[in-house]
């Protein structure tokens, strides 16, 4: 118990200040604001891998890091579709997962946003598109937002959740 | 009866580790087999191959670790219009699942009794075979799926859980079939092939000199794994020499590959059980190692540092400096976690005899990589057959026999500690020097091996060029194929809230396996 408490103690805090992006750079309380308004409660995100190589999901895995604390802003990953206002999808769709996305999807309650993730989610990346692969989410569902990268980093994923709340704001 | 596979008749084939190639009939194919099951070793892939454009026939490849080498026994199969195979699944039962890929891949039968599709989930018509050279693979079919007949146990009380291909974590799609009696697992059923993409055909597109970037993403947290694999490979096959730096910072991007996926792992297998300050922690060390990858490696994930005949950047004095750093900053904060991990009465708890796997299961069907190690069984490429720059570092074998979660614990610790002390060993290299070479274009038809322990265990690229430059054909392995069947007998026994827990100590991979 002591060694606990004593890392605890010489760890401290080391939550970072939210990235910005390039509609609002909100800060926590204009982020908050905005989730009150439009949910009336805290953000809840579910993931869905349709087909990704594993890469994206280590990068979305990292959010939750004492740096990101996306917690700490009021955003938490849910386990179920029935509890998630936003999809994060990564990879190309495989032909073998497009079943399970769109039940995903269908599951979700209105409103509901859509993020798909990295270069494979954009567009399906290396992988394109063939008999194994559909390539990029909006092939299967719609899509309100898309966050590149291979892997993109956890600060440009943060953005990419708060730039699709913030253009939520802005409608 | 078996013969004895030494005295088969076998070409020395390019790869970085001593490795054969042997061609044998039908009958030989399954005689090798047996002798090879004999003689303790293991079975590292399966795969097959179209080649009736060039013989008129499909070929069925399997590669064997031997105690000193690598054997790949290539059978040529005469009748294309049946092409078939003996199975060897009744000497390595881990071939049978990558039997039944081949199959569903390019149509090559063994005489099995189970033909359910292993990646074929009704996305292309049974009768069509995506790796075969007259189908075209950009072509999209629409999916038909079918019922997927799981094996069913029948008994007062027995009932199904079905979980999956969506999870409840941000993880990889697969589908687990439980068998339960209240809470207790009788029989756990995988069904994976969810992250199928077509991989293997998408290689023949590529060229030799940008195939690494595919090999990369076959499966995200292994992308140093895989790519060196790739490069080993196609430099064996153009007897390319690398420059002794670029061997050195490989050698560096495997480790910390290595520390990045223990030091994840160890956070979530605290969480698992219910020990959240676990995860913060080592979700903070892991955090701190990719920050360090950003600055020295120019990424955080190595997905394309290495490329044919060298790396992409050499480490600055400053780089260098802030990793040294960083390993003096990891080890004690390590050790400390450790100590925290060992002393905590209700985490053990939890670890202790959780999904046991006893060391002579993990012999018979053939583990490899650090399950196997963590039960007690010796096996790992850069101990047993050290590769540049492994030959000059004396890497330690870390053994665990307890088999369980707390000893998949003991193990990733233990290789932390290992993989630290290579690290340091690897700075100390001359710096900057030149770090890449021109790879030439290889010959038509030239197969090379690529083997690389990864931080799962090994994975392999079998590398088979093509005219002008191009690729004729590539398989990737994934470690992950032979223990994933070792995972459903871990679970019995066992009850279902501590699935998760055992699931993430073997933490293998869907898109590694699926392709």
């Amino acid at each position: 118990m002591w060694n606990t408490l004593s890392r605890m103690l010489h760890t401290g805090l080391l939550t970072e200040s939210l990235p910005t992006c390039d509609e609002a750079a909100p800060t926590l309380e204009t982020l908050q604001n905005d989730l009150l308004k439009i949910l009336g409660r805290a953000l809840c995100i579910r993931h869905v891998d349709a087909g990704s190589c594993n890469g994206c999901e280590l990068e979305i895995q990292a959010l939750n890091n004492p740096y990101y604390n996306l917690e700490g802003a009021g955003i938490k990953f849910v386990a179920s579709p029935r509890h998630a206002d936003m999809l994060l999808v990564t990879g190309p769709v495989s032909v073998n997962m497009e079943e399970a996305l769109k039940r995903t999807y269908d599951a979700m309650p209105d409103p509901k946003w859509v993020i798909a993730i990295g270069d494979c989610g954009a567009c399906g990346g290396v992988f394109g598109t063939s008999y194994a692969s559909r390539g990029g989410v909006a092939s299967i569902i719609p899509v309100n937002h898309v966050v590149m990268g291979c892997p993109p980093n956890p600060a440009s994923l943060f953005s990419g959740i708060l730039r699709t709340i913030a253009s939520t704001r802005i409608e | 009866m078996a013969t004895n596979f030494m005295e088969l008749q076998s070409a020395s084939l390019p790869a970085n580790v001593p490795c054969k190639l042997a061609r044998v009939d039908r009958q030989q194919w399954l005689q090798t087999a047996e002798a090879l099951r004999q003689s303790n070793a293991r079975i590292l892939a399966l795969w097959g191959a179209d080649d009736r454009d060039r013989d008129g026939s499909f070929h069925i490849y399997a590669a064997y670790l031997l105690p000193d080498s690598v054997l790949v026994v290539e059978h040529c199969m005469e009748d294309a219009s049946t092409p078939s195979y003996p199975s060897l699944a009744v000497f390595f039962p881990a071939a049978s699942r990558m039997q039944r890929a081949v199959f569903d891949l390019l149509g090559i039968a063994t005489d099995e009794s189970d033909t359910r599709g292993w990646l074929r989930h009704g996305g292309w018509s049974e009768t069509l075979f995506p790796l075969r050279r007259d189908v075209d693979g950009k072509h999209q079919y629409p999916v038909a799926s079918a019922p997927y007949p799981f094996v069913s146990v029948e008994g007062d009380g027995v009932h199904e859980i079905a979980v999956g291909p969506v999870h409840a974590g941000t993880i990889e799609p697969g589908h687990f079939r439980f068998s339960v009696v209240g809470e207790k697992v009788l029989r756990l059923e995988e069904r994976l092939g969810y992250t199928h993409k077509g991989i293997a055909k998408l290689f023949e597109n590529a060229s030799q000199q940008n195939g690494h970037r595919l090999a990369a993403r076959i499966s995200g947290d292994s992308a140093v794994a895989f790519s060196w694999a790739y490069c080993a490979a196609l430099e064996a096959i153009t007897e390319t020499v690398c420059p002794a730096r670029a061997i050195l910072l490989r050698a560096l991007a495997l480790e910390h590959e290595r520390l990045a996926n223990h030091l994840g792992d160890l956070g979530a297998l605290g969480n698992d059980a219910g020990f959240a300050f676990g995860l913060t922690h080592f979700s903070r060390l892991k955090e701190d190692l990719l920050r360090a990858n950003a600055a020295a490696f120019g990424a955080r994930y190595l997905l394309d540092y290495l490329i044919p005949g060298g790396v992409t950047v050499d480490l600055t004095a400053d780089a260098r400096c802030r990793l040294l750093n960083l390993y003096d900053a990891l080890e004690p904060s390590v050790t400390q976690m450790r100590s925290i991990y060992d002393e905590h009465a209700g985490l053990q708890d939890r670890f202790r005899e959780a999904g046991r796997l006893e060391r002579a299961t993990a012999e018979e069907l053939g583990a490899i990589g650090l399950v196997a190690r963590a039960s007690g069984v010796a096996c790992d490429l850069r101990v047993d057959h050290p590769w540049p720059p492994y030959d000059t570092l004396a890497p330690k074998m870390i053994l665990q026999s307890g088999g369980d979660v707390a000893a998949r614990v003991q193990a990733r610790f233990d290789e932390i500690f290992e993989s630290l002390r290579i690290c340091r060993a690897l700075l100390a290299g001359p710096p900057m020097a030149e770090i890449q070479t021109p790879v030439p274009i290889a010959a038509a038809n030239l197969l090379g091996i690529g083997l690389i322990e990864g931080w799962r265990g090994p994975v392999m690229i079998a590398l088979k060029t093509g005219s002008g430059g191009g690729i004729r054909s590539c398989h990737a392995h994934d470690p992950s194929w032979q223990n994933w069947p070792l995972l459903e007998y871990a679970i019995l026994g066992n009850i279902v809230p501590d699935f998760p827990l055992i699931n993430k100590s073997f933490n293998l991979s869907y898109s590694g396996q699926d392709g």
